[in-house]
């Protein structure tokens, strides 16, 4: 038995309980199973060995990912901005594929032989055609959901989550049946893997899952206030979006007592703009990774508070970390020979638990002997047990032989008044081995040089940490679920070939 | 007996279900008979034990007397978790924030 469980129980417990909406449709837990079930028979009967997803978010999603679930094969959620040229590829490497997508994204694709059906997402989610076949046992062990990678640097590779890891993160850190009234905002697209946490979290909660399409701070606020959200979850730019739409008025959101906020890092200023804004609301910050199902490490609401309120350094600080690690998972600091590093020391961040995946479609696992998987990330624990992420390890820039985090000189640049957002990387330099460029974008009324940028961060950080060089820009290129695209801006900015190291 | 992360068992007496949330060692009972793998059929003959009948909800997550064992209730019935004859106790709901 599978993830599937998650939902026989909530329907057991409070069927006529609404469990899904998205302003076309509505479904009760009752009907979001009957859904699934028949979408289960469909796989079945058309000899589906996977399913694939190319939609935005709606009711479809959890229907899709239950009826995966049910009928023993992969549900894999693509990113359907992707050319249909990509796409075709990636539906190219799934066995057998059902290919369920919104009619103007399959219109586009090609579509290879190996497809054994095209079903529109409009024909989904209606009165159950009241299928009877009964799904045998699932195998836990088979791979429920397949997520493939941005692939900003190679082809995508594919994450196999399978039933047991995906089962494991659920009932490790989520309690069954909040209550009734509950609802969660969902606005993270299905492809990212906090898409598949927020289905699976959500109807073991009991919650109300609300699908939001397209993304507008607007829109995200006017579904908040007319559906009463209690939770959501947001990446950073989302958030600093709709803290900008509001310009300094309160968010005037009384029904939301959680927000949660991850993907990518946080700007201070934002967080704080934010907590401002919303001031009966708990924030959570989430870490996780697509290979560790989810989220791993919490920084919570009393953690949130606790910060904000303390005059220790040591723990104010916390407001820029990632949390402590949840139940059932574990965390190592490592150096570069895989020796284990003390609270305070920057190193690759090492992750263990029943949650984590680590395992590929193409290569297998890539966990070590003892079962612990290279998150890929740089970080670092303080004496409490709080993790520090300083970004990836392949973003790490070695200047004059020190090891220097973009996210260190980042964080001090952003808290400058002009600064509205930054971005950091380095580039070859003869004398140095590489400079840190720093891309900044002004605020509309700024009129700060390049000098005043470099003098901030001198006076306020090691002198390794100052810009050698400043570019202002007018945005920083995101992916749309807030991952800044480092190697893109590197590749448009370049060295900044003209300037010469500052020594 | 060893208890595993993700091993569902199954009531011989009700229709109580569980499932291992975290491993441990206890001599499972529910209802005053063995607990058993969830695809086994119960035993004919037994009955539920009066004193072993508090019921369960489901849920609801119980431990051992060292809270090394987590065990979650998938399906409620009419017996009462235990190691042995000693119900188990009920583990307190640990509230981590929704964070997706």
């Amino acid at each position: 038995m599978g993830v599937e469980l998650l939902l026989e129980m909530a329907v057991s417990a409070h069927p006529d309980r609404v469990a899904v909406r998205d302003g076309r449709r509505e479904l009760t837990y009752d009907e979001l199973r009957r859904a699934a079930g028949d979408l289960a028979a469909r796989l079945h009967a058309q000899g589906a060995r996977s399913l694939a997803f190319v939609g935005v978010n709606s009711a479809v999603v959890p229907i899709a990912l239950f009826g995966a679930a049910l009928a023993g094969v992969p549900f894999t959620p693509l990113n359907y901005r992707l050319s249909a040229d990509a796409l075709d590829v990636l539906v190219g490497r799934l066995d057998a594929p059902l290919v369920l997508g919104d009619s103007d994204k399959l219109t586009a694709l090609s579509l290879s032989d190996s497809v054994v059906e095209v079903v529109d997402t409009d024909t989904i989610g209606g009165p159950s055609a009241g299928s009877n076949w009964s799904p045998p046992e699932t195998d836990d062990g088979a791979p429920v959901v397949m997520l493939f990678t941005s692939g900003t640097t190679a082809a995508p590779k594919g994450v196999l989550l399978r039933h047991h890891q995906l089962m494991a993160y659920i009932l490790q850190t989520v309690e069954f049946d909040a209550g009734a009234g509950e609802t969660s905002l969902v606005s993270l697209p299905p492809y990212h893997v906090a898409g598949v946490g927020a289905v699976l979290s959500n109807i073991y909660s009991g919650r109300c899952l609300s699908y939001l399409a397209d993304f507008s701070a607007q829109v995200w606020l006017d579904r908040v206030r007319s559906e009463r959200v209690t939770s959501a979850m947001v990446v950073p730019t989302m958030l600093a979006r709709v803290v900008d739409s509001l310009d300094g008025e309160p968010a005037d959101v009384p029904s939301l007592r959680f927000l949660a906020y991850g993907g990518a890092r946080m700007p201070l200023p934002v967080l704080e703009a934010a907590v401002a804004a919303f001031p009966d609301t708990g924030f959570t910050n989430a870490y996780g990774l697509t290979e560790t199902s989810s989220t791993i490490a919490v920084l919570s609401p009393d953690d949130h508070r606790d910060a904000m309120s303390s005059d220790d350094p040591l723990v104010r600080q916390r407001l820029g970390s990632a949390g402590r690690f949840v139940p059932g998972v574990e965390g190592q600091i490592r150096g570069p020979d895989r020796s284990l590093l003390g609270p305070g020391e920057i190193g690759a961040l090492w992750v263990r638990g029943p949650q984590v995946s680590g395992d590929y479609a193409e290569t297998g696992s890539v966990l070590d002997e003892d079962g612990w998987f290279a998150t890929r990330d740089d970080a670092w624990l303080d004496a409490g047990g709080y993790l520090f992420i300083a970004g990836r390890t392949d973003d790490t820039i070695i200047r004059g032989g020190e090891n220097i985090a973009p996210d260190e000189v980042e964080q001090t640049v952003i808290t400058h008044p002009d600064v509205a957002d930054v971005a950091v990387f380095g580039t070859p330099d003869t004398q140095w081995g590489e400079r840190t460029v720093a891309c900044i974008v002004l605020r509309s009324d700024a009129v700060c040089t390049e000098a005043d940028i470099r003098e901030w961060a001198r006076t306020r950080a090691r002198s390794s940490r100052t810009p050698d060089v400043v570019r202002f820009v007018d945005n920083l290129p995101y992916s749309p679920t807030g991952k800044l695209l480092r190697r893109e801006l590197k590749g448009t900015i370049g060295g900044a070939e003209d300037r010469t190291a500052a020594s | 007996m060893e208890l595993k992360i993700g091993q569902r068992l199954r009531s011989q007496v009700c229709d109580t279900e569980v499932i291992v949330v975290r491993s441990g060692s206890v001599e499972l009972t529910c209802g005053g008979a063995p607990v058993i793998l969830h695809g086994q059929d119960p035993e004919a003959g037994l009955a539920l034990v009066p004193g072993l009948d508090g019921g369960t909800q489901i849920g609801k997550r119980y431990t051992d007397e060292r809270g090394v064992l987590e065990i979650l209730v998938t399906k409620p019935g009419k017996g009462t978790l235990a190691d042995g004859q000693n119900p188990l106790p009920l583990r307190e709901s640990r509230e981590l924030p929704a964070s997706d």
